[in-house]
């Protein structure tokens, strides 16, 4: 069975945003839109977005860490926004995993954004109905792209190639590798949601450095003949041993 | 519901390619239109620069095209109004340009220097500089000057290239990088890229910033340093390597001067300059090869380069005539000797330990991690090399050393911490981007006195050029200034981009004379490029005692109801980048690659809104009118229908072949850099993605200072004019020519008596470290913190206020201060404060991070906005919650010995010292309103502006969105 | 959680006429056996479960308040297999309707036994009324689990939830049954009056066993688990907006934590002693002024119980909603 999913790498996402605007512009005109705003002009301007870019502080001065943190809807295995749905509006799709809305049923009741404890549906403020990730379902599927481009907008948008897109379930996808090889996981593992999306951590490169690497007998100094030279009469075991 | 991709056959859907202008990185981008109405813009995957991916503006153009914030007809303002109030009418272009006709005829035809063009972030300095010269006004520059022109001119007079747009960092190959002080840059998503893959490749990334957020995030070891100590850290770190011998011996012998031996002879009227055996057969502006090292064989002066020699680096000479000579090398070293990472740690306080590790890190890198290519090449001394070596260690470097009065030298350093470690124009290190290469300094000047400047006559010069002597000085008979910014005088000698940034202020005190026109192109001088904006705004609005403007007519042309326009006599609507055909020329500063020239081009995908009318078309236009020389035929006649058709056929000079574009040249495309004029020039182009690019062989990619079939190639190309090398001045002899002619020891320039001192000092051949200027003249006890700005990723300066989406992501902005300053001066996180500097003050909000060194506290840039600016409503949360830094910044520096209204800058290039600026910060009372401060009038609607919704539900394709 | 008004007003106003529906069919029970004297059919159990009908009636209006598709409600009866609310939708329709006919056969005087169980006969409004009082209880059950089958609301996921919104329901629909009967049936007011104390005491421990839980509970999410990062200190800088969003609004009550705490005050003194009082001393003095007093005030405390029980459940995905910078 396919999971499709997205496999965000923290490791080199530099939280610039691309994958909120261009999640944004993409779906506002596809088949989840329009994604209202509201106050566009105006104080405290709002809109629909499924993706957003969120900034954490780890430590204290100088040990700081800053993390840039996208986050949209994970598609979860266990999707408990589902379940509670009472109308049907929300689903799972069999054949790939996503989990969709149909905003043709919803009927705006928000039920199922409190079943979901990652903070990713958002209602729309006009169209009445709950919206949230698509995976870019209109474009994934749509043959009249070509096939590279068969992908979910904020995954080519993504300057830093950051947001992987593939199939959690195919142990040999990307994804997949990326997961097993390089600690990928899960965000809230406690609920047993199962989010299919992923994380990858950050990870550090130092450079060792040894002794011996600093002194060393090709040092340029060497032929300025400016490298510490004893005096001729300092006495030496030459002078002296058998 | 069915999930399909939304076709409905009747739709009318097309793609087309043209280039991005949400920023000046210029990506390429793929935009698809819906009956009509832009759907989608995307990155194109075909395009060099950007490989398909694209930044949160850039996918943000939507709603830059439908903003109710666009200007859409010419407007003059209303008779009896005052500027600032932004009352208008709206009127056409017909009078429009007649208003321009008249008044600026009459300017050129008295004293054109009267008329000045000062554009802001464009990307068309090729074509407005062009305008500027037939006209035949001094009074030109861009943004250079308050941009990075430190960046520039730092590492040009340097290593002949730069980072900005004229080179970068080889992060494929590159194993250690360390990026100083930059935040987003104008390489926003080639450096993303090359960022994420050289962490996937393991490569090792340390930041050197104040701040940490954006790339600093993702850096493997953030250093935190307090801002304008640079120069200290980078002069540490060069007199740790030295002491250790990790530096590249043999690429400083060869490719620098460091090996050059320079005379120590203080009585000699060519004291500190590089004793040279013979005259040149040639002169020109390039390095002549005449100089001598001491071979340590001979233990004898020998000319450089000379096959098999192998010259001493340190040590100190006599020559047979008994003149004291030293590699300069040995200069660099004396210099650095004080500069221990001990005493570094006192100014930038970053622990000894921690730089002397950086520095092996370095050193150890650089030395035990060459790469080798199997490129073969040849020199430009004949030497065959089998392979490209490089030493991978790479930086970049942005305004965070650029935007400090001492960043010319912070930049020298960096430049020579790049050298030694023996990494310019190889793998893993820095490389080029054509045109660079170039002389140092480069061949381009300025007229030399107010000669150049005549009526009626194109400038004897170019606006802008690149000084290699006190008699390339911009200046009179006294010594003083022919420009209205100044630049090119004494007071800033190397000011190779101008100094936007204190127009205003010198128009309106007249000083060093009063203008009558100001032609003001895509720079928001009101608001957020101004130092001190509010004096700025009164400045702008003052008038004499005749009740006349001190600068007596203002253009504004631009795309949106900015800050600037308001203060407008002419308002001149532009289009937007979907709406107009634009070239980015090899001329000016194209998109060019490591491996080669790159240009481009826009080709509009979506025609002009309402009146909207190109400004390349209205420099055409007046061009033709005014009968500039370049504009029209021997007869007076218009030469060029319009901009479109000018881009194709103008020519440098007649039969030059050189352009505006390098790409498909000759009569049928089949040349390319130079070449007969191309009737379908544009349609190659639009066929090509809108990009030109040339790809070298690979034996021309590196090493290209020296690179024999490089240079021969470029010189063939007329890159430039000769294929001279190009050697990197760690000993920068063009400095001690300025030091020379300050201390009366060489015929020529003499710099005015209260500069002598000034001269003297800052025009030092070798870097050194200087607290900054600012800093030296302020109070830090009571003012003691550092305040700087950052690039936000996801807005373009005051741009996209009027951005539907991206205003959502910064609607306003806060004071990041680390929780340590707000316990010591009472205030808690989300607090109302004021920041206050010797300048001024402004009330914000603060908010608490632990990732900000101690000593500093920041803010977005550009975010806080006029009431009532930007289409927005005059309570949006720009205007009530955010607020604009510069206000507290100074565009002069308090009187002091060198003068009065000394630019606040850099004392040698004139850029803006942004950062230098010193606050303190505390809580505002609980009784003031709870709003930024200062407060403007709204701003009214201008007429011909749209409707600005309360409720937006954009959707492509439906005919709503026109 | 950010309490809705719609929300608040469907679940008091239902729970009270709930609890009036099971006062008025216990009365029925008791005299069954005898233990009561029988009422008048319309005028107790007619007008009885009118008042029920208006109560339920309201409650559900309400509720459309909450949708942003009402027209489509009915499609929500069609996931009764999987979710509690679909099932509430089913049950709340399906307990008016019987507690309708309830009331209707009781108004027509549908009152003689049908069906005889050894010496008992039950008429057909008492065979409704069982039905009604299952379904009562389902409704109950299917509100209460509607918030308590939510896991990570801790403080909502516990069958003091349940069994909550079925004693607080109870207990307001007595105390209102005590003051109707004051004018409708006389001689059932000290019965309701007794009862009525009874579960609002009854409700009072399980409402204080659940507050005493939350103050305890340990967020099972954490920063840490929400973004992954094992850190002993993490905090968020940005949380990716400025304005604010559907995220923002829906979660959280954007209160002082000083008002949150004081809503609790109230509600803990107006659902229980207030009405107690005012009850006790009103069976005492039979003073109608006070009974309807009760009524009022418990239901006040239970709009101010509602408030903070919402306001009170604190949704793991704040942990992503912390920030703006
Ligand atoms: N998204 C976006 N991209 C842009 C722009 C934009 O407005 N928005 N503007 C474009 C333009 S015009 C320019 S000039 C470039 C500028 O590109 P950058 O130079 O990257 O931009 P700044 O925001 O000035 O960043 C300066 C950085 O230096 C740090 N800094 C300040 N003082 C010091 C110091 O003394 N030492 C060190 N080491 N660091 C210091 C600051 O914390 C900040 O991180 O960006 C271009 N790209
Ligand atoms: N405090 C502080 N101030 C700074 C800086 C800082 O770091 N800190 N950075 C400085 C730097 S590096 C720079 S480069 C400057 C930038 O400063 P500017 O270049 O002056 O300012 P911008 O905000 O880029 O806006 C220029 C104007 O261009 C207009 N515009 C946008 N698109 C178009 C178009 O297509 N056509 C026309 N005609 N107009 C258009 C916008 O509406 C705006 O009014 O700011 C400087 N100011
Ligand atoms: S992330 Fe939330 S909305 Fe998405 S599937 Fe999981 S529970 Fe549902
Ligand atoms: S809001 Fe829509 S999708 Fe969500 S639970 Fe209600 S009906 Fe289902
Ligand atoms: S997959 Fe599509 S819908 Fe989901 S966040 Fe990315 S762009 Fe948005
Ligand atoms: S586009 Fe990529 S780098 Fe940018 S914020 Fe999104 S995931 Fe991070
Ligand atoms: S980096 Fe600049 S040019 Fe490139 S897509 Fe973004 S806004 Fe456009
Ligand atoms: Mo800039």
């Amino acid at each position: 069975m396919t999971q499709l999913a997205l496999v965000i790498d923290l490791n080199v996402c530099v939280g610039c945003h691309a994958c909120v605007t261009n999640c944004k512009e993409w779906n506002t005109s596809g088949i989840a839109g329009p994604l209202v705003d509201m106050n566009p002009y105006g104080a405290d301007p709002t809109g629909t977005f499924f993706n957003r870019v969120q900034t954490y502080e780890a430590g204290e001065f100088p040990k700081t860490e800053t993390l840039h943190f996208p986050k949209s809807c994970l598609h979860c295995e266990e999707p408990p926004c589902v379940p509670v749905c009472p109308t049907g509006a929300s689903f799972k799709r069999a054949e790939d995993g996503i989990v969709l809305v149909d905003y043709d049923k919803c009927i705006g009741c928000k039920y199922c954004s409190w079943a979901c404890p990652y903070g990713v549906r958002e209602f729309d403020e006009q169209q009445k109905v709950m919206k949230k990730c698509t995976l870019c379902v209109d474009r994934i599927y749509d043959a009249s792209l070509p096939e590279k481009e068969r992908k979910p907008a904020c995954v080519l948008a993504c300057p830093t190639s950051a947001r992987l897109f593939g199939d959690v379930h195919d142990p040999e996808s990307e994804v997949s590798v990326a997961i097993r090889e390089r600690g990928g996981y899960q965000l809230m593992p406690e609920w047993g949601s199962k989010p299919s999306n992923h994380y990858l951590p950050r990870r550090k490169t130092n450079i060792r450095i040894h002794e011996d690497e600093l002194v060393r007998a090709d040092n340029p100094l060497v032929k300025e003949g400016h490298l510490p030279k004893p005096a001729l009469d300092e006495p030496s075991f030459d002078d002296v041993m058998f | 519901m069915e999930y399909k991709a939304l076709q409905d056959p009747s739709d009318r859907i097309e793609v087309k390619n043209t280039t991005c202008y949400m920023c000046a990185c210029r990506c390429g981008i793929r935009v698809t239109l819906k009956n009509g109405e832009v759907r989608y813009i995307q990155g194109n995957p075909d395009h060099p620069l950007n490989q398909g991916v694209i930044c949160a503006k850039g996918s943000s153009g939507i709603m830059k095209q439908y903003s109710p914030a666009r200007l859409t007809k010419p407007l003059l303002r209303k008779q009896g109004t005052e500027r600032g109030d932004a009352q208008f009418e709206a009127i056409s272009w017909d009078q429009a340009f007649g208003i321009m006709e008249e008044r600026l005829g009459r300017i050129r035809a008295e004293d054109p220097k009267k008329f000045a063009l000062f554009t802001g972030r464009d990307q068309m300095q090729a074509l407005t500089g062009l305008f500027a010269r037939q006209f035949g006004t001094p009074n030109y520059a861009a943004h250079g000057g308050f941009c990075s022109v430190n960046m520039a001119a730092g590492m040009v007079y340097t290593i002949g290239g730069s980072f900005w747009e004229f080179g970068g960092p080889d992060l494929d190959r590159a194993k250690l990088f360390v990026m100083i002080g930059t935040a987003e840059d104008h390489h926003s998503n080639p450096l993303k890229i090359a960022l994420s893959k050289f962490k996937r490749n393991g490569g090792r990334f340390i930041s050197v910033n104040p701040v940490r957020t954006g790339y600093s995030a993702i850096a493997d070891e953030w250093v935190p340093i307090k801002p304008g100590t640079d120069g200290a850290l980078l002069l540490a770190i060069i007199h740790e390597l030295i002491a250790m011998g990790l530096y590249d011996r043999e690429f400083l012998v060869n490719y620098t001067n460091a090996a050059e031996l320079v005379n120590m002879d203080d009585a000699s009227s060519e004291y500190g300059m590089f004793v040279r055996f013979e005259v040149p057969p040639e002169e020109g502006c390039f390095d002549a090869q005449n100089k001598l090292w001491w071979d340590r064989e001979l233990d004898h002066p020998i000319s450089t380069h000379t096959p098999g020699a192998d010259p001493y680096l340190l040590g100190d000479f006599k020559l047979s005539d008994g003149t004291p000579v030293k590699p300069s090398f040995q200069l660099l070293k004396e210099r650095v000797e004080e500069y221990t990472p001990e005493w570094a740690e006192r100014i930038t306080g970053i622990p000894a330990e921690t730089i002397r590790r950086l520095a092996h890190e370095m050193g150890v890198t650089a030395r035990d991690q060459k790469i080798e290519l199997p490129i073969a090449w040849t020199d430009v001394w004949d030497n065959e090399h089998k392979t490209v070596t490089g030493n991978p260690v790479a930086f970049h470097a942005m305004r965070g050393l650029a935007a400090h009065s001492n960043g010319f030298h912070t930049i020298r350093a960096l430049s020579i911490l790049m050298s030694i470690l023996g990494t310019i124009d190889r793998p893993g290190g820095f490389r080029h981007k054509a045109p660079f290469p170039r002389p140092i300094p480069p061949c381009a000047k300025t007229p030399k006195g107010p000669e150049g400047v005549q009526p009626n006559t194109v400038l004897g010069g170019m606006p802008l050029g690149w000084p290699a002597d006190p008699d390339d000085l911009f200046v009179d008979e006294a010594g003083e200034p022919v420009r209205i910014d100044k630049a090119f005088s004494w007071e800033y000698p190397l000011s190779v981009h101008g100094l936007m940034h204190n127009v205003i202020t010198n128009a309106w005190r007249g000083d060093p004379y009063p203008i009558d026109t100001l032609l003001i192109f895509m720079a928001n001088m009101a608001w957020n490029s101004s130092m001190h904006t509010d004096d700025v705004r009164r400045m702008l609005n003052d008038k004499n005692e005749n009740g006349d403007y001190k600068i007596p007519f203002i253009i504004v042309a631009d795309a949106f109801q900015s800050e600037m326009t308001a203060f407008a006599d002419l308002v001149l609507p532009d289009t937007t980048y979907l709406e107009r055909y634009d070239v980015m020329s090899i001329l000016d500063r194209p998109i060019s690659e490591f491996d080669g020239p790159v240009d481009s081009v826009r080709i509009p995908v979506v025609p002009p809104l309402g009146e909207c009318k190109p400004f390349q078309e209205v420099l055409i236009e007046m061009g033709s009118r005014l009968k500039l020389p370049a504009f029209v035929d021997k007869d007076g006649k218009r030469k060029y229908r319009d901009y479109p058709d000018f881009i194709v056929n103008y020519e440098t000079e007649p039969g030059s072949g050189i352009g505006f574009l390098s790409g498909w040249r000759g009569t049928a495309g089949e040349k390319f850099m130079r070449g007969e004029p191309n009737p379908r020039q544009w349609e190659m182009y639009a066929k090509n993605d809108c990009v030109y690019h040339h790809e070298l062989p690979k034996s021309y990619q590196y090493m290209r200072n020296w690179n024999q079939g490089y240079l021969e190639w470029a010189r063939n190309v007329r890159l430039t004019r000769y294929a001279e090398p190009i050697n990197i001045h760690i000993y920068s002899e063009v400095l001690q020519k300025f030091r020379l002619a300050a201390q009366g020891k060489s015929i020529g320039k003499q710099p005015p008596a209260r500069l002598k001192k000034r001269i003297e000092k800052f025009c030092d051949p070798l870097p050194f470290y200087y607290e900054p200027l600012e800093a030296q003249l302020s109070d830090l006890q009571k003012y003691p913190l550092n305040a700087v700005t950052q690039r936000p990723m996801a807005m373009y300066h005051s741009w996209d206020s009027q951005n539907a989406w991206l205003r959502q992501i910064h609607a306003h902005n806060y004071l990041m201060v680390n929780p340590v300053v707000g316990k010591a001066n009472g205030f808690e996180d989300g607090d109302w404060v004021w920041v206050e500097s010797q300048w001024g003050k402004v009330r914000c909000m603060a908010r608490f991070t632990e990732a900000v060194e101690p000593g500093t506290v920041w803010t977005w840039n550009a975010i806080g906005k006029a009431s009532g600016a930007w289409g927005l409503t005059p309570d949006a949360n720009e205007s009530k919650k955010g607020f604009l830094l510069n206000h507290v910044i100074s565009e002069e520096l308090p009187p002091h010995a060198d003068g009065e209204h000394i630019s606040n800058s850099d004392p040698l290039t004139g850029q803006a010292a942004w950062y230098d600026v010193r606050v303190k910060v505390y809580k505002a009372a609980d009784d003031e309103p709870q709003e930024t401060s200062p407060q403007y009038k709204p701003m009214p609607k201008f007429p011909g502006m749209g409707v600005a919704k309360t409720i937006q539900a954009f959707f492509a394709g439906k005919g709503e969105w026109k | 959680m950010h309490p809705a008004f719609s929300v608040i007003f469907l679940t008091t106003l239902i729970g009270i006429g709930q609890g009036l529906f099971l006062a008025l069919y216990t009365g029925e029970v008791y005299a069954l056996f005898k233990v009561l004297p029988p009422q008048d059919g319309q005028q107790f159990y007619g007008m009885g479960s009118l008042l029920v009908m208006v109560f339920l009636g309201l409650g559900l209006f309400a509720s459309f308040f909450h949708l942003g598709h009402p027209e489509r409600a009915w499609r929500a009866a069609t996931r009764w297999r999987t979710s509690w609310l679909s099932r509430e939708v089913i049950a709340l329709p399906a307990f008016m309707g019987v507690a309708f006919l309830y009331g209707v056969t009781h108004w027509l005087g549908m009152e003689t036994p049908v069906v005889y169980i050894g010496s008992v006969g039950l008429s057909i409004s008492l065979i409704l009324g069982a039905i009604a009082t299952l379904l009562c209880f389902t409704l109950f059950v299917c509100t209460g689990m509607i918030y308590a089958c939510i896991k990570f609301l801790q403080e909502w996921h516990s069958p003091l939830t349940v069994l909550n919104f079925i004693l607080l329901g109870s207990a307001s629909g007595f105390t209102l049954a005590t003051a109707f009967a004051y004018f409708a049936a006389p001689d059932l007011v000290d019965f309701y009056g007794a009862w009525a104390i009874i579960i609002t005491g009854g409700a009072l421990l399980t409402r204080g066993a659940s507050l005493i839980r939350n103050a305890r509970l340990k967020p099972k999410s954490t920063i840490q688990t929400a973004i992954g990062v094992r850190h002993t200190k993490v905090v968020q800088k940005a949380q990716g907006f400025m304005g604010s969003s559907f995220n923002t609004r829906e979660f959280f009550h954007h209160m002082p934590a000083a008002v949150v705490r004081s809503v609790k005050w109230v509600f803990l003194v107006l659902v229980f002693p207030v009405p107690v009082v005012f009850l006790g001393s009103g069976l005492m003095s039979s003073s109608a002024a006070l009974m309807v007093l009760a009524v009022l005030v418990q239901y006040a405390g239970l709009l101010a119980e509602r408030w903070f029980f919402f306001a009170q459940a604190n949704h793991p995905q704040n942990l992503y909603y912390q920030s703006i910078a």
